[in-house]
């Protein structure tokens, strides 16, 4: 028999979303109660198992009486609030937080971002030919996965993964100020002279491609792969008997690339090694 | 966490440099380079210091004191002494300005580049045996253009504060303040005035060419900053700090009453004119009535948000959480701003009489003090202050013998105007990168450590001890209704005579104009406020100097910043100077500033080098300077993104830039 535990319910909070009286239980983010509502809010670096970082700024709301917008991801809900969600003022913020985005990283693997630049008129030519880019290469230091730095939005998912709030491992962390600031091992090593122990959990809550298994890079480079071509599979993983669940991601009767359903009561799309690059042995000599 | 630390070794300098601030490693485990039986046998960790990731900036520190950079053995070696992850130590310690990761020559001349500076042509060029470091503003605009050389080597600040196992981290500095303390008394009265950061005593010690230094050189002629760099432990003769305030010996000053008269090493001479007679008077109020006073005077903050002092500290008092933590942000890092390090080094007793004054107010036994890195005098001064208030019981286990516990502890910013930001700073003391937290929880609720924190700046501190030495209501009926009190600008530019000025709430800007000595014939502008600040035309000099005053006029008082710019200062260089310094110093976090600000400087660029040329480039990137300043302004998550666009507005808008 599973124990649920008996929590005191919840109070609902109301406040008005976009000029509709709505409620919310206490503890949900703005964001929650927008998409409670259907209200798509776009949204980048908030990830459904991670603390909001709220870094991103995509996807900033109206609060009557705040000074600045605010964003709905990170911003509890509270009674009384006025929310607005679509006023010129967001809509402005949103366009040019995009513009600045796809103007200095590489946009093209990251989901749905491409629907937001039109839905929000986003223009980033125009900020000219000359305007600078984060410019990196891909660091390829290992077999299993790859860092293309050049296509990151410095959303910090990665790192709260790999350190405190998941993998406890700490093999990567913001380095340099401002623009200059990348994700980085120390003193930039290879990734296989750093403490990764090649979980993959920065890959999994990674939204915009910077991070992936070598296996989609690779395929990629040589136009093979094909999202519409694959199938996926949730499983357990039959490494030990912890039972972690196994999303397959399967195209050609070739796995190519494994991920974890974030539902997970218990691991979160958490993995270790062997459940996240294991395959490999499985398929050895594919390539 | 199972730390993976690479095969670098320290050097044993660097080994030197740690030990010195975190005593020696207990086995190799924690890094020690002899490996005893016992190390084999047990796994024995860093019990001592492990846990105080607070050292790391500290760390860091010592290793750039000695060895002028930091290396993978240096820094690998400190975050294994920490249990700091080797990733988060290069993270912490590529944040700042004043580190390099690479190596580096001993001696680094930081060589201002700021509005004042600039102004008055800072050299830029390579030096003999040094690197040229451009820097942000220095503080030092009343004496511009100016330098900051340092030579690294033996006896930096940090190795003057051994700190062991159970030691409070408050009695280590005490032992490094008193060996610098050597210098007696009367260090200013002495020499007439003191120079560079003095050698500490020289027993046993290395030649001067191997020992930790530091000059500000101010003006900054090439040849002095030549001279600087050969020889920093040479240089003399920086002038007093009386010497930045024109007004000096005005019975009329309040806050700057003291600096040019009080010898500032010198405990009996800060008694002898009036000094701890606010915290007896305090100790009368209780810490409620201290609070009632604060409250009662109408005293603002002065580090640019004007948030009302009382308000703040009832605030922190009444949290349940303990400890509390006071911190004094004297980080003073927006151009043109000087004013803290004029009171720091002019009258440091008084920062620590009111840190102490504003402590047993909230209910704190630890004070923090932040300084800027850059202000090598005033650390030394305040130091030595500290160790006097220590030894004559007004900082310790019983100050005063009131039966209150209170200690101050001060730590070195490394070069990063953000933190500046209170919770910036939070982060940057815990030994995290300096970047801001999001609001809320406010400090009040969750500051430093996650505990109850009051933040306050150096010249707010100050202006208690006028509260509560003239009372609430006497305070309160200088300056104006809502602006209480005195406020210190600090007027750099095309002036005669720049310095720290202090006047009442409600003087004008034209008679803050005229005691500068500022030739309103050739008047251009001046920029109020700072580079967060706003410019104000010829034809608004009556503008009243008050919070609510600048704000109707839409500019701001900020720090207390006036830059006086003549016809002779171009303006377009001018904002494009605003906007690289607001490229370099956003910590990185948030898009909207963080690629802002980059877009923000390519368009002034273009704008600038187009000279005119173009006007229909010029209206597009006009139009692009504002859309994307406007999502700065509302999508930025701390102050420094909000109003990264403040001062290029008010160009277009106030003075018709560009039209
Ligand atoms: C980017 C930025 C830089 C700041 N720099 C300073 C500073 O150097 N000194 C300071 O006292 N306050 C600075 N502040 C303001 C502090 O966040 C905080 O409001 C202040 O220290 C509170 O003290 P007060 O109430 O005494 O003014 C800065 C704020 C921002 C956003
Ligand atoms: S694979 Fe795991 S250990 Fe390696 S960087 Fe990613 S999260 Fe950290
Ligand atoms: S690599 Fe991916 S997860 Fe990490 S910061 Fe960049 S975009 Fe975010
Ligand atoms: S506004 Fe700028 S300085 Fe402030 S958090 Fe964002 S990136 Fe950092
Ligand atoms: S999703 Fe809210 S700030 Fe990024």
């Amino acid at each position: 028999m599973t124990a649920v535990p008996l929590r005191p319910p919840r109070r609902l909070l109301e406040f008005t979303l976009d000029g509709e009286q709505t409620r919310a239980p206490e503890g949900a983010t703005i964001l929650d109660a927008c998409r409670a509502a259907g209200k798509d809010i776009p949204t980048l670096c908030q990830g459904d198992t991670l603390t909001p970082k709220n870094a991103c700024r995509t996807c900033v709301v109206e609060v009557e009486g705040a000074r600045t917008l605010v964003p709905a991801c990170a911003r509890g809900a509270e009674a009384g609030m006025e929310i607005r969600t679509d006023t010129p003022r967001v809509r402005h913020s949103r366009k040019v937080v995009l513009e600045l985005l796809a103007s200095s990283v590489d946009l093209s693997t990251t989901p749905g971002v491409q629907d937001w630049l039109k839905e929000y008129g986003a223009e980033p030519a125009r900020f000219g030919p000359d305007a600078a880019t984060v410019n990196e290469t891909p660091r390829v230091d290992n077999d299993l996965y790859v860092r293309d730095y050049d296509k990151c939005i410095l959303c910090y998912k990665c790192v709260d993964a790999c350190g405190e709030q998941w993998q406890n491992t700490f093999a990567i962390a913001t380095a340099g100020r401002g623009f200059d600031a990348r994700i980085s091992t120390e003193f930039d090593a290879p990734l296989t002279d750093s403490a990764c122990v090649y979980c993959g959990n920065c890959i999994e809550v990674c939204p915009t491609g910077a991070l992936s298994f070598k296996t989609e890079f690779d395929m990629r480079a040589d136009g093979s792969w094909d999202p519409s071509r694959q199938t996926e599979t949730t499983t357990v993983c039959a490494y030990c008997g912890v039972g972690c669940n196994l999303t397959l991601h399967v195209q050609d009767n070739e796995i190519v690339k494994v991920s974890s359903p974030h539902d997970n009561p218990v691991t979160h799309g958490n993995l270790c090694v062997k459940g996240r690059f294991g395959y490999q042995h499985v398929q050895q000599g594919r390539r | 966490m199972d730390l993976h630390f690479g095969d670098a070794e320290p050097s044993a300098d660097e080994r030197e440099a740690v030990d010195a601030l975190l005593g020696p490693p207990a086995s190799t485990w924690e890094g020690a380079a002899d490996r005893t039986g016992g190390d084999l046998r047990w796994a024995r960790r860093g019990r001592r210091v492990a846990g105080r990731r607070d050292l790391l900036l500290p760390g860091l520190h010592a290793l750039n004191d000695r060895v002028g950079w930091i290396s993978e053995g240096g820094l690998g070696y400190l975050c294994r002494r920490l249990e700091v992850p080797p990733a988060e130590g290069y993270g912490v310690a590529t944040f700042y300005g004043m580190f390099a990761l690479t190596p580096r020559p001993a001696t680094v001349a930081h060589v201002c580049t700021d509005l004042a500076c600039a102004v008055a042509g800072a050299p830029r060029e390579a030096l003999q045996g040094a690197v040229c470091h451009p820097s942000p503003c220095l503080g030092l605009c009343e004496r511009a253009p100016a330098a900051l050389v340092v030579r690294a080597g033996e006896g930096g600040p940090e190795s003057a504060r051994t700190r062991g196992a159970g030691e409070a981290a408050g009695s280590g500095e005490l032992r490094g303040s008193e060996r610098s303390g050597g210098l007696g008394g009367s260090e200013e009265s002495a020499a007439g005035t003191v120079a560079a950061v003095p050698p500490q005593t020289a027993a046993g010690a290395a030649a001067p060419a191997d020992r930790h230094a530091t000059a500000v050189v101010a003006p900054a002629t090439p040849e002095a900053v030549d001279l600087a760099v050969r020889a920093p432990h040479a240089v003399a003769d920086e002038p007093s700090a009386a010497a930045a305030v024109p007004q000096a010996g005005d019975p009329g000053l309040v806050l700057l009453r003291r600096i040019g008269t009080v010898d500032p090493a010198s405990l009996d001479d800060y008694r002898a004119q009036g000094g701890y007679a606010a915290l007896r008077r305090a100790f009368e109020l209780g810490p409620a009535g201290v609070i009632r006073e604060v409250t009662d005077s109408g005293l603002l903050g002065r580090g640019g948000a004007a948030f009302p002092t009382g308000r703040k500290w009832q605030a922190t008092a009444a949290r349940p959480e303990q400890p509390h933590y006071l911190v004094c942000n004297a980080d003073e890092s927006e151009p043109g701003t000087f004013k803290d390090r004029v009171l720091m080094e002019g009258d440091p007793y008084a920062l620590i009489e009111a840190m102490t004054i504003a402590g047993y107010a909230i209910g704190a036994h630890r004070g923090y003090l932040y300084l800027r890195g850059e202000y090598p005098r005033a650390l030394h001064r305040l130091r030595h202050a500290l160790a006097r208030c220590r030894t004559r019981g007004l900082l310790g286990e019983d100050v005063l013998g009131q039966g209150y516990a209170f200690d101050i502890e001060i730590r070195r910013g490394a070069g990063a105007y953000i933190c500046g930001e209170e919770t910036a700073l939070f982060n940057s003391l815990e030994g995290h990168r300096g970047e801001p937290r999001s609001k809320p929880p406010f400090p009040v609720e969750r500051g430093l450590f996650g505990k109850p924190t009051a933040p306050n700046n150096v010249e707010t501190l100050v202006n208690v001890l006028p509260v509560l030495g003239m009372g609430a209501s006497s305070y309160a009926a200088l300056g104006t209704g809502s602006s209480t009190g005195t406020k210190l600008y600090c007027v750099s530019g095309t002036v005669r005579r720049p310095g720290v000025y202090e006047l009442p709430f409600g003087a004008t800007l034209d008679e803050l104009l005229d005691l500068a000595g500022c030739e309103r014939e050739r008047l251009r502008a001046v920029l109020l406020g700072g580079a967060a600040g706003g410019f104000v035309r010829p034809d608004e000099l009556d503008l009243p100097l008050t919070f609510e005053g600048t704000r109707a006029a839409g500019t701001a008082l900020g720090s207390g910043v006036v830059l006086v710019l003549d016809e002779s200062v171009p303006l377009p260089l001018v904002l494009l100077r605003i906007a690289e310094f607001f490229r370099d110093e956003s910590c990185g976090q948030c898009v909207p500033c963080r690629v802002g600000t980059v877009r923000q400087e390519e368009a002034l660029r273009r704008i600038a080098e187009r000279a005119g040329s173009d006007p229909h480039g010029t209206a597009d990137d006009i139009t692009l300077l504002r859309d994307v300043g406007q999502a700065m302004r509302d999508a930025s998550i701390c102050g420094l993104g909000q109003t990264a666009w403040n001062a290029v507005e008010s160009a277009l808008d106030r003075l018709g830039a560009y039209a």
